[in-house]
């Protein structure tokens, strides 16, 4: 470039004549705009790594629970003393399980029930659970009692997470939930074996309780499912339809430019007003229950249906002219040269916008406070109209309670949220692909 | 067939051409689009069993007259048509025609091709599917074997009818485009610049098609190239700002055309 030799004579060196377009700075601002950019992606990267080990760091122990495997003896004296369970169905169920279960510790620990501060130190360290636990097994088989089984019980959530080092055993015994004698029983236990961290499935199971060991995102499960059932239901057609007609059948005038910078506009209007809009028409004026699941998925439902549009009337606009063109001039009708050839290349894109609509719903929070599905919810819903929670409001009410324990639940619930994203995510990628190839 | 045989067949045509009946008769036609108008006036008659070649400078209004003739321009929005245009005795903008069963009888190619992105057999019948044209699975099988043939892809493609058609290279895709437009049985194909495309082998093949497909069918054609229209077509239709120019058989027009301007455009003065 410096020194170009013109072999035509007279004809003014090349550059005498260019002026100045600063190659060089082109390609420094090139480079720079470059290191922008893999900055910018080293730092959400570095911050989603962050995230990610924090929650899975103080959630994965979640998954563990602590238990006493032990001999319990189903004590006809405590269960069913006069013998009166083949009349009375309720006996069995209000039968005073608990001291079964602190009875056959003491015995494990050599423990006098008759020492009766000792014998309060040795119920603390099982979980309040062992009466619901004992009584299932009871009621299922009334013929174990009067025998001895081995079971494991659940233990308490202090001795549980003292079990997993979250707890300071460095201050005095009267600052802490368990005490030395406590700790003591705890060691003696594990180093027989008795006790040990088992495979937590209650906390995929079980419903809502005010005790950390007991306590599951079962019914969070189910009312999210629901949720998601009823948003998919009613969502993807009215939403996919209102595109369609939009889209291909609306005269272009006013009043469809009006609906169209609404429905934008929907999509940027804040979840927690379209719980208020729940509440006061499905709640307040429809009357249909609170804390339903059904409610929040009509709620989720207003919230997804913008995003949706919005994405099916893109997919919609991305299929080429030339396709409609050569249905049309085959002889196709409208109805058909959309319903056999717009749409089915238009669904990856549709399906996408759906499912990324759909994990957005599954994720929401806010408006479902407002319809009452922040509730302590104890008993499996059994039609969408039954109480439930949500998974996120779980996640939520966990967070504000004061147990240690619940600290690793709240991630532990966190982790099973972000496991169900993800698999939508994949799902989503899977039918792209699969629908992709087809056409 | 053999040389005698086909120039028996060319004098046939020729015969039949010169006292054929007018198979579709534009009269007044005119269109607008929106406030703009784009055809001003055309009368142009399109004779059975031709090729009538529609040519012009880009704008002239060629592409918009072709489209007439089987309403696809009732897609564009604020499009409007007056005048009167008839397939055989039909009026094809009255309101008792069905503009599915119009599309039936006048089938299109289009300039770019565009199979659906499906297999080719599902490409070709999809016509004969949606205008109910095949009782069983039997008969589509023929049909589409039938199109394939006169469309000269059977050869190419039979062993693969059930691959994608968009992996077809360019002058095979608009080959099976035409045979997709075949195997609803119409009337009459409008070819909106089918070759434009396509390269000089591929064109070569696509004109070759056109010239078999006289035979049996009506072909009205748009083209850019001079050397198309005078090699595919019997008649040619000269268009200029919206206006028919001249329309004559297509000898003719290349060597002595009446109007000058017909003359300006073909000696490449204008356009």
């Amino acid at each position: 470039m410096t020194d170009v030799v013109s072999p035509a004579a007279g004809i003014p060196k090349a550059k005498s004549v260019r002026r100045d377009i600063g190659i060089k700075r082109r390609y420094a601002a090139e480079r720079r705009f470059r290191a922008y950019g893999i900055a910018a992606l080293s730092f959400g990267i570095i911050f989603l790594m962050l995230l990610l080990w924090s929650v899975v760091s103080k959630g994965y122990t979640a998954f563990q629970q602590t238990m006493i495997t032990m001999p319990v003896e189903f004590s006809q004296q405590i269960i069913d003393p006069q013998n009166e369970r083949a009349t009375n169905p309720q006996k069995l169920m209000t039968a005073n399980y608990p001291v079964v279960a602190r009875n056959a510790l003491a015995k494990l620990l050599n423990v006098s029930v008759d020492d009766r501060v000792a014998a309060r130190a040795v119920s603390q360290m099982l979980s309040d659970g062992v009466r619901v636990q004992l009584r299932d097994l009871v009621v299922a088989n009334p013929a174990i009692i009067g025998t001895t089984q081995t079971v494991r019980l659940l233990a308490s959530g202090d001795i549980d997470s003292a079990y997993k080092g979250q707890i300071d055993l460095n201050v005095g015994q009267e600052n802490r939930k368990i005490n030395d004698q406590q700790l003591g029983w705890m060691t003696q236990l594990s180093d027989s074996g008795a006790l040990a961290k088992h495979f937590n499935s209650g906390i995929f199971v079980n419903g809502a309780s005010s005790r950390p060991e007991a306590a599951g995102v079962g019914v969070a499960l189910i009312g999210s499912f629901y949720m998601m059932l009823i948003v998919l239901v009613l969502a993807l057609p009215i939403g996919v339809a209102a595109s369609i007609y939009l889209e291909e059948f609306a005269p272009k005038n006013k009043f469809t430019d009006l609906i169209e910078v609404n429905i934008n506009n929907l999509a940027a209007v804040p979840s927690i007003v379209y719980g208020l809009l729940g509440l006061a028409v499905f709640v307040n004026f429809m009357g249909l229950p609170r804390s339903a699941s059904f409610v929040g998925g009509l709620v989720l439902t207003l919230m997804t249906l913008p995003t949706i549009i919005i994405a099916t009337r893109a997919a919609l606009k991305a299929v080429p002219p030339s396709i409609r063109a050569a249905a049309l001039g085959l002889g196709a009708s409208k109805m058909q040269t959309i319903f056999h050839h717009v749409l089915p290349l238009a669904m990856p894109g549709i399906l996408t916008g759906t499912i990324i609509g759909l994990a957005h719903a599954l994720g929401e929070t806010a408006p479902l406070l407002l319809i009452g599905m922040v509730a302590f919810v104890a008993n499996y819903p059994t039609t969408p109209l039954d109480p439930s929670t949500a998974l996120p409001v779980q996640i939520y009410m966990w967070a504000n309670e004061a147990e240690r324990a619940f600290v690793e639940r709240t991630s532990g619930a966190i982790i099973i949220l972000l496991l169900f994203l993800i698999l939508m995510n994949v799902g989503a990628i899977l039918l792209r692909r699969r629908f992709e190839r087809r056409w | 067939m053999n040389m005698m045989s086909e120039s028996a067949v060319e004098k046939a045509l020729d015969q039949k051409m010169s006292d054929a009946s007018h198979k579709m008769i534009g009269k007044d036609v005119s269109v607008y689009y929106g406030e703009k108008r784009a055809l001003f006036d055309v009368n142009l008659n399109v004779r059975e069993n031709t090729v009538t070649a529609l040519i012009g400078p880009s704008g002239c209004g060629k592409s918009t007259f072709l489209r007439c003739l089987n309403r696809m321009n009732d897609t564009i929005e604020n499009c409007r048509v007056t005048g009167k245009i008839t397939l055989d005795t039909d009026d094809i903008y009255d309101n008792n025609i069905d503009v599915v069963e119009l599309r039936a009888r006048v089938g299109m190619v289009f300039q770019k091709p565009n199979p659906f992105p499906k297999t080719i057999y599902e490409n070709i019948s999809y016509g004969p599917r949606i205008h109910g044209l095949s009782k069983n699975k039997a008969d589509m099988d023929q049909i589409v074997e039938a199109s394939l043939q006169r469309a000269g892809l059977w050869g190419e493609v039979k062993d693969r009818l059930h691959e994608s058609g968009t992996g077809l290279s360019g002058g095979q895709q608009q080959r099976l485009c035409i045979a997709r437009a075949i195997a609803v049985s119409p009337e009459v194909i409008l070819m909106d610049e089918p070759c434009s495309a396509l390269d000089p082998i591929a064109t070569a093949k696509v004109e070759e098609l056109i010239h078999e497909l006289r035979a049996n069918y009506t072909i009205v054609i748009v083209t850019h190239s001079m050397q198309q229209a005078a090699r595919v077509s019997q008649r040619t239709a000269m268009f200029h700002l919206g206006q028919l120019v001249e329309e004559n058989d297509t000898d003719k027009m290349f060597t002595n055309p009446d109007d000058q301007r017909t003359q300006d455009y073909i000696m490449g003065r204008f356009g």
